[in-house]
Order: structure tokens, then C-alpha cells, then sequence
């Protein structure tokens, strides 16, 4: 299975802004955030495919998964 | 305190005592309730019967972080209703520091002159202007400061309000020397309509501010203080990012109107987000991290530099960046950036003028997309040009000239950069804030998208009409205090940093007041705000978004679907 994902923000700090990547079917959004060690409290908004989903949700093929530190304004 | 009054009609002036039930308010509930009692609701913005009030908050000028924030407040010549507007800059903490609880402009001077004003320890000076008539901003802030030293205040109105368009804006001198604006509601005409070019502020020697409990106050501040650098958003992302950090995430969102609210995604946003913005100021030495006032502990503004490191802009905000970026299809900052600059020097407020732009270029004037075309009818705009004058009253207006339906307006005042079907909350308020469309009102971003405060999903309506209620009501006490609105982060986050706002409040004056009680002055603040509305025309047929948004907004296919029902239950007073 194929993803998109984009980091914002601090998380781009020795990261990436955006990567496709290869995953087993089941992957979580906690699982893409551990595979890239970012400490979890540190994502504090992860969106797929714009939706607000909690990082438990699991990742369906050609998904976009957008990860954000706190952020405002 | 005391209050300055001046009667420009005889240019003469008079200092009187606060009324009693004048004592507890400051900022954004003694702007409007001063317009409430002095202004007759049905007159002319423009005319002999509007005022014009400016007031530093409840904690403005003392130690409380983030409290030098300035109110403005007037009828509007832009929406028709009160207006309170808000800026940063050094003004406030003057006033303050003066004793000065309001300054209130009346009436209007026979005759073209145009004048100045001094306020200083012993009252004010009014003085006849002819040097800087028709000059922008820089050119006045520089002037000034040139003429009375560093340590002096300017409020002023460029071409804008010398014009009286409705989009003008007052334009308080910051820190450095740069400009922060009293921007929405147009209410550089009203200070245009009364002759004033400028008011210089000298607070040397002034009353000084009194505090009831020094050593409670210097508890909560700490407290307070503390909370606001402890906050990830205003210790850390704000200060890196400034504003513009919002772009990407509304983008990803589906939240970013994009080609005048077409839709909510922006195949450009990556060149005009805060992350790119940070990089390109870091290659060009300006500075990332700057306050609009000293006391500012989270700093999001900061200096834009062009491409030969030279000063450009400041206070470069997410709003303006949408408007001119994604809401014209212009992808490139350095335009932006000169748009930003462009609308300080002539004193327009730039979410107005952003909105307009994506009006002209709905009816054709320019087309989508036209950067350079932005900057050349900016400058139609300096030049009081016949087209210049109908986009410098702003987007209804420009709309009406043409013939549009599409323009993004509630109660004549743009919509700013989130879009209300996406980002459903924020369109609540939009809608329903005595103001006009208004983000800062009751900015419900925080739940919908940022996860501050709890979390509201922004597409779907359940919880949305009470978020935006929650919000209006404490930021009209937070806009009351003189408290930057970024304060709310870390006040909605923590109950410790909400005690500390009020703990700081009852020490200066004396009061033992509940979070409740003072956030009943929000409430009844509103209320006056709306029974203004009503007096001046405004009906509940007012409090609602335009028709187009009942279109589907890609990508979520969002649509705005709130009964009247609904809405009038938001503010039901």
C-alpha cells in the first residue's frame, strides 16, 4: 500500500515536507509517526485526506496523511 | 483615570472625571459604551454627530503580558453598525500611562484645514496641518518621530481616510517604528471626516497607573505570564512562525477559499506559508520574532525583507497572506509583501482590500492571478483615481458597482481566511458578531481546526452555534482588557491562566469579581453592541452569510446550512 505524507512546521526539522511511502495494510497514523521518530506529544493534529482523525485511525491505500505540531494564529 | 474630550467643531477640548459606571471598563466595553450613549445610532459615520473614541484596556500599562492592545471604536461607515477596532502598537500603553481611560473626537471643523492633535500630561494640543497632508504612513511615522524624538506615540490616516473610503484604517506607530492598524470598519474615514491627520502621544510624567494589590497583581501576572510561554502555540509557533503558519493547515483542512471562495485548497500554498515565509526572511536577515508592544511575550510579527535585504513589510499576517495569496490566486510572497506594505503606507485595511481584489478580478478588472495587477489598482487606490475611489470603500461596494452576487460580505465588512463551510464555527461568527464579518470576534478556529479549547469538527454543525456564543462573549472581555486575542490559546487551555486574567484585574481595581461575573461584561457588552445595531437599522436579516455559499466548496463539498432559526439563537439579546 501507498501513502502520501506531509509534515508541517518543527516536524520538518531534519524530515521531510512531503514523501510517498510504502506500508503493510492495518497501519495506523501512530505507526507512520513512530516509523519517522517523532515523539507522539509532539503531533498534535493529523489530518487524512482533511479529515480530523486521531492518530489510532488506520490508513487506507493512496491516503494523504498530514501531521502538525501545536500551531495558531 | 481621566477623560480627554475634544470638540473638533471649536477645537476646543475639556478633561473630565470617569462616571462611576465607566470605572470597571476599558478597551473594546468602554469604546462601545461611550458610542452607545453619546452617538445618535441613526446618524451619518461621516457626520458632525459621530464620534470617535480611542481607550487602552482594564490591564493596559501594567506589568500583565500582552496588555497593550488599543481600542478604537466609532459607527462605522463600512457596516452601518458600532465598531470597536483593535491594534497593537504603542498607543495604548500612553494612554495609559497618562491616566487617560478614552479620548473622545466630536463633532467637525468649519471650513479645509486639516489639524493635528498632541495629547500629553496636561490635556491635549490641536494644531492646524498642512506638511504631511497626503503623505502615507511611513512617511508620517518618520516624520514625527523625527520631530519629537523616539519615545513619542502616532496614531494616523494615510490617503484612505484623507478620502474617506470605508475601507480606511488608523495606523498606530509599533515598537520600531513600523505600523500596526486599527484595520476593520473603515474607521480611518471617520478620523478623516473630523480633519485629523495624526495624533502624536507623549506620555512623559503622566498620572501613572494604579493598583489596588500590588503584590496579588505581581502573583497573577506571574502566573499569567508563565502560562502564555508555556502554551506550544504562543511559547513556540507563534513566535517561529508568526501568523501565516495557518496557511498550510487550512489548506489541508479543505478551509482555504481559494479564487474568491471557489474553493477550500490552494495549489500554491506551500509558496506562501508560514514555513516558506520563515525561510525566506531567515536568508534575508530580517527578523522572524518581533512584538507590535513592549510586554508582548509571544511576538508573531515580525520584518519581511525583499530580495535585496532591504525592509519591505511587518506584521505580515495569515489574513493578508490568504487574501492576496490564495483568495487572488497569487502565489508569489514578494507581491504579497508589497501589497501588505503598500496598504499600511496608504492606511487601508489589507483584509478589506484583499477581498476587493478578488472582487475586481470576479468582475474582470484584473484578471485572477494578476499580482502585479493587484499592486497597479492599489495604486489607483493612493491616487484617489475614480476606480481607485470605488475599490478603496471596499468589497460590497465595488461588488455593487459591477453587478456581482459573489462578494464575500456580512454586514458590508469582507470575510476573511477561513472559509465559513469548512471551517463551520467561525462562519457562526461571521455571521452573528455585531461587528461584520469578523475572525477575531469569536475565532472558532481554535476548536474546529487547531485542537485548542477542545475540538469541534468543522464540518459538521453540532456544537458549532454555542462555540461561536462561548468565544464572542470572552473575547469582548479579553478585547475589554487590552489583552492581545492570542492570549486565548493558554486562557482556554487552563483554568490557572483564566483565574490569573481575572486575578489581575480584581488586584488593579479593587474587585473581587468571579470569571463569571467579568465575563458577564462580554455579555452585556454585546448586548449594547446589538441594541446600536438595531437603533442604526441593522435587523436579524443582517446576521447572515451570502447566498452563494449555499455552493458546494470542493473538497469536502461543504455547504453552509444554518436555519435563520439557528443563527438568532446565538446572541439572543
Amino acid at each position: 500500500m501507498r501513502a502520501t505524507v506531509k509534515l508541517f512546521a518543527q516536524l520538518r526539522a531534519g524530515r521531510f515536507k512531503v514523501e510517498e511511502i510504502q506500508i503493510p495494510e492495518q497501519t495506523r497514523v501512530k505507526d507512520v509517526v513512530e516509523g519517522l521518530d517523532i515523539p507522539p506529544e509532539e503531533v498534535a493534529i493529523c489530518l487524512v485526506n482533511g479529515h480530523d482523525t486521531g492518530s489510532e485511525s488506520v490508513i487506507q491505500n493512496g491516503d494523504t496523511v498530514a501531521l502538525f505540531p501545536s500551531i495558531g494564529g | 483615570m481621566k477623560i480627554y474630550r475634544i470638540n473638533m467643531s471649536n477645537l476646543s477640548s475639556t478633561i473630565e472625571e470617569v462616571p462611576d459606571e465607566w470605572r470597571l471598563m476599558g478597551g473594546r466595553a468602554l469604546t462601545s459604551a461611550i458610542v452607545a450613549k453619546e452617538v445618535d445610532p441613526a446618524c451619518n459615520p461621516l457626520g458632525s454627530k459621530n464620534k470617535l473614541v480611542f481607550a487602552p484596556g482594564l490591564l493596559t500599562g501594567t506589568m500583565a503580558a500582552n496588555s497593550g492592545r488599543l481600542s478604537v471604536g466609532s459607527k462605522s461607515p463600512l457596516t452601518g453598525g458600532i465598531k470597536e477596532s483593535n491594534a497593537g502598537g504603542t498607543a495604548a500603553q500612553r494612554f495609559a500611562k497618562l491616566g487617560v481611560k478614552a479620548l473622545i473626537i466630536e463633532g467637525i471643523p468649519p471650513g479645509d484645514k486639516y489639524y493635528c492633535v498632541h495629547v500629553h500630561k496636561d490635556g491635549v494640543n490641536i494644531k492646524e496641518e498642512t506638511e504631511l497632508l497626503d503623505k502615507g504612513n511611513y512617511e508620517v511615522i518618520k516624520t514625527l518621530t523625527d520631530r519629537y524624538g523616539e519615545n513619542t506615540g502616532v496614531m494616523t490616516i494615510g490617503q484612505a481616510g484623507e478620502y474617506k473610503m470605508s475601507a480606511a484604517n488608523i495606523s498606530v506607530k509599533d515598537p520600531k517604528g513600523h505600523i500596526r492598524s486599527a484595520g476593520r470598519g473603515g474607521l480611518g474615514a471617520v478620523m478623516g471626516s473630523k480633519k485629523i491627520k495624526f495624533i502624536t502621544l507623549d506620555d512623559n510624567d503622566g498620572a501613572g497607573i494604579e493598583i489596588a494589590d500590588k503584590e496579588a497583581f505581581k502573583n497573577a501576572a506571574k502566573i499569567f505570564n508563565k502560562g502564555l510561554l508555556s502554551h506550544p502555540v504562543s511559547g513556540d509557533a507563534l513566535p517561529k512562525y508568526g501568523t501565516d503558519v495557518l496557511v498550510n493547515i487550512l489548506n489541508e483542512a479543505g478551509g482555504l477559499p481559494t479564487k474568491n471562495f471557489r474553493r477550500g485548497n490552494f495549489a500554491g500554498a506551500e509558496k506562501i506559508s508560514g514555513e516558506t515565509m520563515y525561510d525566506t526572511i531567515m536568508e534575508r536577515k530580517g527578523d522572524p520574532t518581533h512584538g507590535c508592544h513592549v510586554g508582548c511575550v509571544i511576538r508573531c510579527s515580525q520584518t519581511y525583507n525583499d530580495k535585496n535585504n532591504k525592509y519591505l513589510t511587518s506584521g505580515f499576517e495569515y489574513e493578508t497572506i490568504w487574501g492576496f495569496g490564495a483568495g487572488c490566486e497569487v502565489d508569489d510572497l514578494d507581491i504579497i509583501a508589497t501589497a501588505d506594505h503598500e496598504c499600511d503606507d496608504i492606511g487601508l485595511d489589507s483584509i478589506e482590500m484583499a477581498v476587493t481584489m478578488q472582487t475586481a478580478m470576479e468582475a474582470g478588472v484584473i484578471s485572477f492571478g494578476d499580482g502585479p495587477g493587484i499592486l497597479k489598482l492599489l495604486g489607483e487606490v493612493k491616487e484617489g483615481t475614480p476606480l481607485g475611489r470605488i475599490l478603496g470603500n471596499g468589497a460590497s461596494f465595488t461588488g455593487k458597482a459591477y453587478g456581482l452576487t459573489r462578494v464575500a460580505t456580512v454586514k458590508n465588512q469582507a470575510i476573511p481566511a477561513y472559509d465559513p463551510r469548512s471551517v463551520k464555527g467561525v462562519g457562526v461568527t461571521y455571521a452573528t458578531t455585531p461587528m461584520g464579518a469578523d475572525h477575531t470576534a469569536g475565532y472558532a478556529v481554535t476548536a474546529n481546526i487547531l485542537k485548542v479549547g477542545g475540538f469541534v469538527d468543522p464540518l459538521q454543525k453540532e456544537g458549532q452555534i454555542e462555540l461561536s456564543r462561548n468565544l464572542q462573549v470572552a473575547t469582548t472581555f479579553i478585547d475589554s482588557c487590552g489583552l492581545c486575542i492570542f492570549v486565548a490559546f493558554a486562557v482556554l487551555d487552563s483554568g490557572d491562566v483564566a483565574q490569573a486574567m481575572v486575578d489581575m484585574v480584581n488586584a488593579q481595581y479593587g474587585t473581587k469579581s468571579s470569571i463569571g461575573d467579568w465575563f458577564e461584561l462580554g455579555r452585556t457588552t454585546l448586548q449594547t453592541e446589538k441594541e446600536f445595531n438595531r437603533a442604526a437599522g441593522l435587523t436579524s436579516k443582517d446576521d447572515r452569510l451570502p447566498e452563494f455559499f449555499s455552493e458546494e466548496v470542493p473538497p469536502h463539498n461543504a455547504i453552509w446550512d444554518f436555519t435563520n432559526q439557528e443563527l438568532d439563537s446565538v446572541l439572543p439579546f
